[in-house]
């Protein structure tokens, strides 16, 4: 079956680098730290492969079903019999997709370092936090325990944080990592408290177990977990709800998303492994860990993320459609597939053909790390070129970066939906999925795709058409074969992924089944994408000034997009104004009139006393004589007079 | 006259106890303080014996007592002198008021 040497080295490996290159990387390995990382990844990669291998192809099936396999299971901390925090590998598919994307992305990613990141001071710290990514990113799809992934929840969370500020010398990027490390832990507080609703009514931190527990609907925990407890929610639905909140902060969802556009302060292949292919995806990945209990027991949460997830794709759609600054265009376009993925889960039900939208999320989450990690390298090795994040700094690029222009121009048009590249595959399913569900989603998400056509291609046009490049100073080509390959090899990912047929491997229940694609149902999407490219195409391929009229024209809703509908405002002025002033300085007056001012009256008090009682002893002896004999006199009165006179 | 009682030699005690309380307390000198000390301890030897001879005539303890008590006097006596001895050294003086470097 599953060798557990083997499946444990896949993030081992990982993290053999990250422990070798961190603590000796400056000293012993100075010059091949790079070779030591890309290594490691490799093995791991080629290991995450046989397993996808010979889970999907050779034992994972039992009677038609993939199975959910426990391959490791290592008891950790027992709280009592029944409540352990187990440290355990679990395979079904998601698992195994995931371990797949993760060590493909982060391999691509190291091979591109190694050109982009060369000359760096801090190369080999750089390859050491890349190893310590991966290996908690891997960590965590491979959970079989909440608890477990909650540790690996953390994990990413720090590495992410440790990336975004790799210069730290740069005041914004070590701001951007404050931002993205406090906001994403806030959202993690949701989820510490979710997991503890959930294992307190489920009696188990273990997953399997407890999906098991919460689907039941004639267990006896789920008689408990339905009945109303707080504001008239159930407690699963609160704890549903809560573990989404942790999702939707880690995965950038609206309002929790503030964040990830500040994390393009990180090096762009950071940007490209962590913001955009993986660690942002784990939002999703969690909801769909937890699906069949969304699904079965509590639609109502499930209803939280679909319009969440919608929102989050409509309103990054629009902002990315204003912003000059390439790399956050790409952020907020992750934001906005990202929101695909999640209501593609919250329009989805459990089991067989209803599971259509599981299946698409988890497709489209497949085919995103494609295209989005091509477009994060095809960026970084823009930036590299002309040494600018801004697209005014950036135009005809065409003829100085023909591979980069080709590979960017692929991942262009598979975001964009236009057949037969990957993006359309994956987000057909998703629009049927929402058509057979929700016709409001529906429509969200068809405009969206067509705000997503224009904002790519205004991007792309902008940075390889537009206007001639004036070349100033000595330039170093594209980047050579290392920052090439990995351009190439994601390339044939985001142009031929589509064609897996993810419905016989990926399915909410483990069940094949087959997915059509009618061909009437794509008209729509596919000619709404066609439409933002041809727009984009006429405002942006030449420089001329009809953009800036149609923007001045709406320059109100304009210049708030450009702004990021002022959510960054909102949250400064909540911080600043409200909590700060009606929170903050009450509790600051508090502490230091009452709390302190009690302590400190005390000392005061206690100091007037002794400075009144200290005369008394004047060093005279006769004086305390006298005292003693007044004390022994009255005594003999107390004594004589009062006690015996009863 | 009417035989000395036990109401005479008490009245002497207690004149003889606060002469020295009186003298204790208002007497700067230690040498002075001293002696006063040993009319407190007297009255207290004359009261040990009074008692004794008066009310238990046939028992010794009394005046066990009191021979304990001279004894100590002796030895208490002899060590105040040392310590009076010692502060004239350092202070040059024997003035109780003197003596105060250990106030607060």
């Amino acid at each position: 079956m599953f060798d557990k040497l083997t499946l444990s080295l896949i993030p081992l490996l990982p993290l053999l680098s990250f422990l070798m290159l961190g603590l000796f990387g400056r000293k012993v390995f100075k010059n091949f730290s790079g070779i030591i990382g890309t290594g490691a990844l490799l093995v791991s990669a080629g290991l995450s492969l046989s397993t996808a291998y010979n889970y999907f192809f050779v034992s994972g099936k039992v009677d038609g079903v993939y199975q959910k396999i426990t391959a490791l299971k290592i008891s950790w901390l027992e709280f009592s019999p029944g409540v352990s925090i187990d440290i355990g590998i679990l395979l079904d598919p998601i698992s195994v997709m995931m371990l797949v994307v993760v060590t493909f992305v982060s391999l691509m990613v190291h091979i591109y370092s190694l050109g982009y990141m060369k000359g760096e001071e801090r190369f080999s710290t750089y390859y050491a936090f890349l190893g310590l990514f991966t290996f908690s990113m891997l960590g965590l799809v491979m959970s079989s325990n909440i608890f477990q992934i909650y540790i690996f929840w953390e994990l990413v969370g720090v590495s992410s944080f440790l990336l975004i500020g790799y210069y730290f010398d740069k005041p914004s990027a070590v701001a951007a990592a404050k931002k993205a490390f406090i906001v994403t832990r806030f959202a993690d507080l949701g989820f510490l408290i979710g997991i503890l609703v959930l294992s307190f009514n489920a009696h188990t931190l273990d997953f399997e177990t407890l999906i098991q527990r919460l689907t039941d609907p004639n267990s006896e925990y789920m008689r408990s977990a339905i009945a109303p407890a707080f504001l008239g929610f159930s407690s699963l639905t609160w704890g549903l709800m809560l573990v989404f909140i942790g999702g939707a902060g880690k995965s950038a969802m609206f309002p929790l998303h503030i964040w990830l556009p500040d994390a393009m302060e990180g090096p762009t292949p950071v940007s490209a492994l962590i913001h955009a292919a993986t660690m942002v995806v784990a939002g999703v990945f969690l909801v769909g860990r937890l699906f069949p209990v969304f699904a079965i027991s509590c639609p109502g949460a499930l209803e939280l993320v679909a319009y969440t997830g919608a929102l989050s794709a409509l309103f990054a759609a629009i902002i990315a459609c204003t912003q000059t600054d390439i790399k956050r265009v790409l952020a907020y376009s992750t934001m906005s597939q990202i929101g695909y993925m999640m209501f593609a889960l919250g329009v989805s039900g459990y089991g067989n053909e209803d599971g259509l939208g599981y299946m698409a999320s988890m497709f489209h989450l497949f085919t995103h790390a494609m295209f989005k990690a091509l477009l994060f390298l095809g960026a970084g090795a823009v930036i590299h070129f002309v040494h600018s994040n801004e697209m005014n700094d950036m135009g005809g690029l065409r003829k100085h970066m023909p591979i980069t222009h080709i590979t960017f121009l692929i991942a262009c048009l598979a975001i964009a939906g236009v057949p037969p590249l990957a993006g359309f595959f994956s987000k057909e399913e998703i629009l049927l999925a929402a058509f057979h569900h929700n016709k409001l989603i529906y429509g969200i998400a068809l405009i969206t795709s067509g705000i997503t056509a224009f904002y790519m291609f205004r991007l792309y046009f902008n940075i390889f058409w537009s206007k001639e490049f004036h070349s100033h100073g000595e330039h170093h080509g594209e980047g050579g074969i290392v920052m090439m390959l990995p351009l190439i090899l994601l390339s044939l990912g985001a142009a031929f992924a589509g064609f897996i047929p993810f419905s016989q491997l990926v399915t909410s229940d483990g069940k094949p089944f087959e997915t059509v694609l009618h061909l009437s149902f794509s008209v729509a999407p596919v000619l709404l994408g066609l439409a933002g490219i041809f727009i984009a195409l006429r405002l942006y391929k030449t420089q001329n000034d009809i953009a800036n009229k149609i923007s001045s024209s709406l320059s109100g809703f304009y210049s708030s997009a450009y702004h990021k509908f002022y959510i960054d405002e909102v949250y400064l002025f909540i911080t600043h104004k409200v909590i700060f002033n009606l929170l903050g300085k009450p509790a600051a007056w508090f502490d230091k009139t009452i709390v302190d001012g009690f302590i400190n009256r005390l000392g005061s008090s206690s100091e007037k006393i002794s400075e009144e009682t200290k005369t008394l002893q004047s060093g005279q002896v006769q004086q305390y004589a006298a005292y003693f004999l007044a004390g022994a006199i009255g005594l003999g009165i107390i004594f004589i007079y009062v006690l015996t006179l009863k | 006259m009417t035989e000395i009682g036990l109401n005479h030699i008490l009245f002497v005690s207690i004149a003889l106890f606060f002469i020295g309380v009186y003298g204790f307390l208002t007497r700067r000198n230690m040498i002075m303080m001293l002696m006063s000390i040993e009319l407190i301890l007297n009255s207290v030897n004359l009261n040990f014996i009074a008692f004794n001879k008066y009310l238990w005539a046939n028992k010794m303890d009394g005046l066990f007592f009191t021979i304990f008590i001279i004894a100590i006097a002796a030895a208490e006596a002899a060590v105040a002198i040392a310590i009076i001895i010692n502060l004239y050294r350092s202070h040059r003086s024997i003035d109780v008021e003197d003596a105060s470097d250990l106030k607060f």
